[in-house]
């Protein structure tokens, strides 16, 4: 059982990996989507699993049977899906509202933040000439 | 005892809650400065109270530890909580006249806050998966932050924050999942035991590996810094401020906690590739620095640079380095911040953060010169100014350890770091502006001014104190580096810090 999750988290990965390296922003989220998939299973898997003993305490008893489930990474889970959820959302919104504004959603394009500096800005280049031009006329 | 570790947690969050009520209002910002004023308190408060009591503990919920969620202040958790609250107040009142109405609308104070409540999460927790909650809490305000107002450039930085952010935040979550497997706990003071008997080194090793590059991505190390320098620049200079100053020292922070609480079973191993990263991270920082031509962007290259001093205590391991490594950390929170109101001021009155755009700073506002001066000094190193204490003592430490290549390369960056600060100053102060304008503060409305620059005058003479009386600082880095050091206190704190339980 743990074998079987085990391959299904390296599979899971696998494929995020390839989809994280595409130049596509989109399809980027989608492999996050899936590794943080992998993540979770990773989180449950080393929890050990025993199935079919629910995490219950017999009538009479104050501590569970032996070898119950363990229920604590099932409560991480939990969280991390919660707040995975809402990291997707916000993701998925700010990368639809780039599309919007930018027009793309290929990664390479945006260099809006960090301009390719090969030549100086037609402002650069003003500036440098009046800068000369004081330093000549003082 | 619980409330003083809970309060610097709570009051901004409260805070938040009232700031986004009142957001459409001028109230909402004085909210904001209030409850910052408030967090500054508190923290003071549980400063006091760990310098007394050396650790403190307080189980939540009352659950008791490794069991429940444990909040723990040692002294590195202390200052750093009071260093939050000095920047958190600063930047807030810088605010005032900062962001904009609209911003504000869109619930710009409530963000803020709640970014000030998870970096004091993530410093006051005792927990694993708590402190990747806490993580999330900061992540999720600092996206809103980021891209709150919707520029086209922001939005491009905003896209690779958020994505290489969450793949260190995946990778944070598997390593948790994967280190509780092993140990069965999830509990940092636990921890430091149950890793002493993990029958698998080796894999443990491997989890130490996750969690430094997942710590790494948020603390900008090279070679995973590349969000950090496409972004910071683009959005708020209040919000640049504050990311610059806290949010990569939680990176480090966490990194720091874990290699000196848990993951100290193959120093030499985890501990070698973190001085590499320590070096190259402060030369591709400093190299970045050389080649940018924007005031902001020169200062987020330098965040990178400086991110690898602490890194270099933390990787020398020895006791002198640690003391560098928090004294470090406290010293550049405040100049880092500052640096980045100064080129806040800058924008405002000469019009743009691209330095062949401006000019004539000095001559017409040399009050602004003055206060750019201190900071950029310090962050340089020039005595007697708090950064020269903090490389001084780094570079002995380095030195007595017999780390000559290290103490080498760091010198040298301190050198570039220097040039390229005279860059910033060459071209923002002492060269006339392109345009023929001539910057003045007095051009600024009195309130905004007042509102501008006290902070960073505030700042600037922290700095300037911290340099002139060094001692009570470095004794109290010593005593942190200590506690590190022999985590046995912090252990016993933790765990037997268990409330009365009822039977």
């Amino acid at each position: 059982m743990e074998l079987l999750v085990a391959l299904m988290v390296g599979v899971l990965v696998a494929a995020s990996v390839h989809l994280m390296l595409a130049r596509n922003v989109l399809r980027f989220i989608f492999g996050l989507v899936l590794i943080s998939n992998a993540a979770n299973l990773t989180i449950f898997v080393s929890g050990r699993l025993t199935p079919e003993s629910p995490p219950l305490i017999p009538e009479g008893a104050t501590t569970p049977v032996a070898d119950a489930a363990n229920a604590l990474p099932q409560a991480l889970v939990l969280t991390a899906i919660v707040i995975g959820f809402g990291l997707f959302a916000f993701a998925l919104t700010l990368v639809y509202r780039t599309y919007q504004n930018l027009g793309t959603l290929n990664s390479d394009e945006m260099r809006l933040a960090e301009p390719l500096e090969s030549k100086p800005s037609a402002a650069k280049q003003v500036a440098e000439k009046q800068y000369i031009a004081r330093d000549t006329t003082s | 005892m619980s409330w003083i570790l809970a309060t610097p947690i709570i009051i901004p969050f409260a805070t938040a809650v009232l700031a986004f009520l009142f957001r459409h209002g001028p109230e909402g910002r004085w909210i904001s400065v209030l409850g910052s004023a408030g967090l500054l308190i508190a923290s003071i408060i549980l400063m006091v109270e760990v310098l007394d009591q050396g650790v403190i503990a307080a189980q939540m919920g009352q659950w008791a530890a490794p069991f429940g969620i444990t909040l723990v202040a040692d002294l590195l958790s202390a200052v750093m909580v009071v260093i939050t609250g000095i920047t958190g107040l600063a930047v807030a009142i810088y605010a005032l006249a900062d962001v904009e109405e609209r911003k504000e609308q869109l619930g710009y104070h409530a963000l803020y806050q709640v970014l000030l409540a998870g970096v004091c999460g993530a410093f006051l927790t005792g927990d694993l998966f708590n402190l990747y909650v806490w993580f999330e809490v900061m992540l999720i305000s600092s996206f809103g932050l980021l891209i709150l107002g919707g520029q086209r450039q922001q939005l491009d930085g905003g896209i690779k924050y958020v994505t290489l952010n969450l793949i260190s935040t995946i990778l944070f979550l598997s390593g948790v999942g994967l280190l509780y497997g092993m140990t069965g706990t999830l509990n940092m003071a636990d921890l430091h035991g149950a890793v002493q008997d993990v029958d698998n080194p080796g894999l443990l090793v491997v989890i130490a590996v996750m969690f430094m590059i997942a710590f790494g991505v948020k603390a900008a190390v090279f070679p995973l810094f590349f969000w950090l320098p496409a972004s910071y620049h683009t959005p708020a200079i209040s919000v640049s401020a504050i990311f610059a100053g806290l949010l990569t020292k939680v990176g480090v922070y966490s990194l720091i906690r874990m290699f000196t609480l848990v993951f100290t079973t193959d120093v030499a191993y985890t501990h070698t590739i973190l001085l590499w990263v320590a070096g190259f991270t402060m030369v591709t920082g400093v190299l970045g620095a050389a080649a940018m031509n924007d005031f902001r962007r020169i200062l987020s290259f330098h965040i990178v640079s400086q991110i690898g001093y602490m890194i270099l205590g933390l990787a020398l391991f020895t006791p002198l380095a640690l003391v560098g490594a928090v004294f470090y950390l406290v010293h550049h929170i405040i100049v880092k911040a500052n640096l980045f109101l100064v080129a806040g001021v800058a924008r405002r009155i000469a019009g743009s953060t691209e330095l062949s755009q401006i000019g004539g700073l000095y001559k017409t506002a040399p009050l602004l010169a003055l206060l750019f001066l201190i900071p950029a000094f310090s962050l340089a190193g020039f005595p007697p100014l708090s950064g020269f204490w903090a490389k001084f003592v780094l570079i002995k430490a380095a030195l007595e350890d017999g780390g000559y290549v290290i103490a080498a390369v760091a010198l040298i960056v301190g050198l570039l770091t220097i040039y390229s600060m005279t860059k910033i100053w060459g071209n923002a102060f002492w060269k006339p502006h392109p345009a023929g304008l001539q910057p003045r503060l007095s051009s600024l409305p009195p309130k905004d001014r007042a509102a501008l620059l006290t902070p960073i005058a505030a700042l600037a003479i922290l700095t300037c104190i911290i340099g002139l009386f060094p001692e009570p600082f470095v004794q109290f880095a010593t005593r942190s580096a200590d506690q590190l050091l022999n985590p046995e206190v912090y252990v016993q704190t933790v765990l037997s810090a268990a409330p009365e339980v009822s039977q």
